[in-house]
C-alpha cells in the first residue's frame, strides 16, 4: 500500500475516496431512511442517457449525465410526492428509457467510445484533481445545507405528515433531498459507475442504521464505513490488479454481510 | 360561524380515483367536545382525519376548524397518527422524536432551545416516560410508543387534539391509562379519536360520529344499536355485562 501511495494518480483516488465516502455516507443515509433506493437506482441508470447525449453532441458526458439525473430525480418526485404506490412504475419505466437513449445516442456516434465503460462501472484512479475540488465543494455544501435544515429534514424523513402539520416546507426540502441525492449520483459515478453506484450508497447506511440511535450518528458511522470499504476496495484493485468499483461493492457486500449475520446472532 | 364550534363540516366529498370515500358528509364538533368517531375498517375515519387536518384535499364541501381553513390553524392542531405508518428501525430517540412538536414554534434552521427541552421534560414525566428518553422508539413496547406519539402530540401546545386508533398495539392494561389521560387534557382542549374498537371508548365519549361512507352524528355519548348497525351494515348485538362493555357482531352463514 505504501509503494503505491507514491503515484500521484493513488494518492487522488485515496483522497476521493474519502471524499465520496462522506458523501455518499451523509446522502445515503437520507436515501435509505427516506425509501428512496430504488428511485436513486432509477437516478444512476437513466442518468446514462445524458451520457450518450454528451458523446453524440460532443460535450462532457458527465454533464449529460448531471443533466439526465437531476430532471429524472424531479419527474420522479412530481410522481412519488403525489402517489407513493404508483411511483415505482414510473421510476422503472425512465430508468429503461433513460439506458436505451444512452445506447442509440452511443451507436450513433461515430468512431469509439473509448472511456465508456468508465461510466458504467467508474474509474476512480483516472480522477483529476479539478474532480476532487469540486467533490469536496459540493460534500461541504451538502454538510452545510443538511446541518442548516437538520430538524426538519429529520421530522420529513420520519413521519412527513406531521412535518407538514407542524407547517414544515415538505415539498422543498423533499426536492432538494432529491436533487442532492442526483449530484452524489453522478460524483460517485466516477468512483464505482452507474450501475454499482446504487450499492455505495445504501450498504453503509443499512449496516449504520441497526447501531444507531439518531439520523446525525448513522450519517458519521455510513460515512466512516464508506470510507473503509473505498479504501479497502482500493487497495485489493491495486494488489490484484482488477477493476475497483467492483472490489469496493464487494467489499461492501461482505461488510453487509458480516453485520447482518452479528445482528442475527448477537440479538439471539 | 358558531365561535362555540372547533369544526364545521359541510356536504364533504373525497374519492380515491373511483372508489368514493365519503360522501355528503355534514358535522359540528363543538370546543371542549371529546368526539369519538367509529364505523368499520375502511369506512373513511381515518381519510376524515386527514381531510380535517388538511393532509388531504377535499373533492367537494367545506372544511373549517375554528372557523378558518386547515392549513391556516395548523399551530393549533395536535395529531397521533396511527401506530402501523412508523418505520421501526428508524434510528431516532424519545427526545428527538417528541422535539418534533415543537417544530411549529421554531423557525427555519433555528435550533431547538431549553425551552423546548424543559417543555418536552414536563409531558415526558406526565406521561412517565422520561426515564426512556435517549431509548430508540423502535425499541420501545408498544405502550410506551404509544405514549411518546402522544407526548409529541401534546407538545404542541394544541388546542384540539386528534387522535387516531390510540390504543393499537398498546396492552390492554395502559388502554384505561390512555383514556384517562385523554379525559384529563380534555379539560382544556377538544379531543377527536379515530377508533373501530369501541370497548372503553363509550365511557369517555361526549359525542359519537358513525362513519361508514356517510356519517351520523350524535351529540350524546352513548352507543346504540342503530348506529352499529349503520356503522357496519349488519344487525349486532349490544352485550354491556361488565366494564368492558363488549359488543359482539351476530354470526351469520
Amino acid at each position: 500500500m505504501w509503494a503505491a501511495l507514491q503515484f500521484e494518480f493513488m494518492r487522488n483516488a485515496i483522497l476521493a475516496g474519502i471524499i465520496i465516502g462522506i458523501l455518499c455516507g451523509i446522502v445515503g443515509t437520507l436515501v435509505v431512511v427516506n425509501r428512496l433506493v430504488f428511485m436513486t437506482g432509477g437516478v444512476a441508470h437513466s442518468a446514462y442517457g445524458g451520457v450518450g447525449l454528451g458523446i453524440y453532441l460532443g460535450f462532457s458526458p458527465f454533464v449529460g449525465a448531471t443533466i439526465f439525473s437531476i430532471l429524472n430525480s424531479i419527474i420522479m418526485g412530481i410522481f412519488t410526492i403525489k402517489d407513493r404506490r404508483r411511483a415505482d412504475t414510473v421510476i422503472g419505466v425512465l430508468w429503461a428509457i433513460g439506458m436505451a437513449l444512452g445506447i442509440i445516442f452511443v451507436d450513433l456516434s461515430h468512431g469509439y467510445a473509448s472511456d465508456l465503460m468508465s461510466y458504467l462501472f467508474g474509474s476512480i484512479i483516472g480522477v483529476s484533481k479539478k474532480e476532487i475540488y469540486l467533490s469536496a465543494i459540493f460534500t461541504l455544501f451538502t454538510i452545510f445545507w443538511i446541518s442548516f435544515f437538520y430538524k426538519e429534514i429529520l421530522a420529513i424523513s420520519y413521519d412527513e405528515e406531521f412535518a407538514y402539520i407542524m407547517g414544515v416546507p415538505v415539498t422543498f426540502l423533499y426536492f432538494s433531498i432529491l436533487i442532492l441525492t442526483a449530484i452524489s449520483v453522478i460524483i460517485a459515478m466516477r468512483m464505482v459507475g452507474l450501475i454499482l453506484v446504487i450499492a455505495l450508497m445504501s450498504i453503509p447506511p443499512y449496516i449504520a442504521e441497526v447501531f444507531t440511535y439518531s439520523l446525525s450518528q448513522m450519517m458519521v458511522l455510513s460515512s466512516l464505513l464508506s470510507i473503509f470499504f473505498t479504501i479497502s476496495g482500493l487497495w485489493l484493485s491495486y494488489k490484484f490488479n482488477v477493476s475497483s468499483g467492483a472490489c469496493i461493492i464487494l467489499v461492501s457486500g461482505l461488510g453487509f454481510l458480516i453485520s447482518y449475520l452479528l445482528r442475527v446472532f448477537v440479538r439471539k | 360561524m358558531n365561535s362555540e364550534n372547533a369544526i364545521e363540516v359541510e356536504h364533504l366529498y373525497f374519492s380515491y380515483g373511483n372508489t368514493v370515500v365519503l360522501e355528503d358528509v355534514s358535522f359540528e364538533i363543538k370546543k371542549g367536545d371529546f368526539c369519538v368517531i367509529i364505523g368499520p375498517n375502511g369506512g373513511g375515519k381515518t381519510t376524515l382525519l386527514k381531510l380535517i387536518l388538511g393532509i388531504l384535499k377535499p373533492d367537494k364541501g367545506k372544511i373549517r376548524v375554528f372557523g378558518k381553513p386547515p392549513h391556516l390553524v395548523k399551530h393549533k392542531i395536535g395529531y397521533l397518527p396511527q401506530y402501523t405508518d412508523f418505520n421501526l428501525s428508524f434510528p431516532i430517540s424519545v427526545m428527538d422524536v417528541v422535539l418534533m412538536g415543537r417544530l411549529n414554534k421554531k423557525g427555519l434552521g433555528k435550533k431547538f432551545d431549553d425551552e423546548d427541552i424543559r417543555k418536552v421534560e414536563e409531558i415526558l414525566k406526565r406521561l412517565g416516560i422520561w426515564e426512556y428518553r435517549y431509548a430508540h422508539v423502535g425499541r420501545l413496547s408498544g405502550g410506551q410508543r404509544q405514549r411518546v406519539f402522544i407526548a409529541r402530540a401534546l407538545a404542541t401546545d394544541p388546542e384540539i387534539l386528534f387522535l387516531d386508533e390510540p390504543t393499537a398495539g398498546v396492552d390492554p392494561e395502559y388502554e384505561t391509562g390512555i383514556y384517562e389521560i385523554l379525559k384529563e387534557l380534555n379539560k382544556r382542549i377538544t379531543i377527536v379519536v379515530v377508533t373501530h374498537d369501541i370497548g372503553f371508548i363509550s365511557r369517555y365519549a361526549k359525542s359519537i360520529a358513525c362513519v361508514n361512507r356517510r356519517l351520523v352524528f350524535h351529540e350524546e355519548g352513548q352507543i346504540t344499536k342503530e348506529m352499529l348497525e349503520m356503522a357496519y351494515e349488519c344487525p349486532i348485538d349490544l352485550i354491556a355485562h361488565g366494564i368492558p362493555h363488549r359488543v359482539l357482531p351476530e354470526h351469520k352463514e
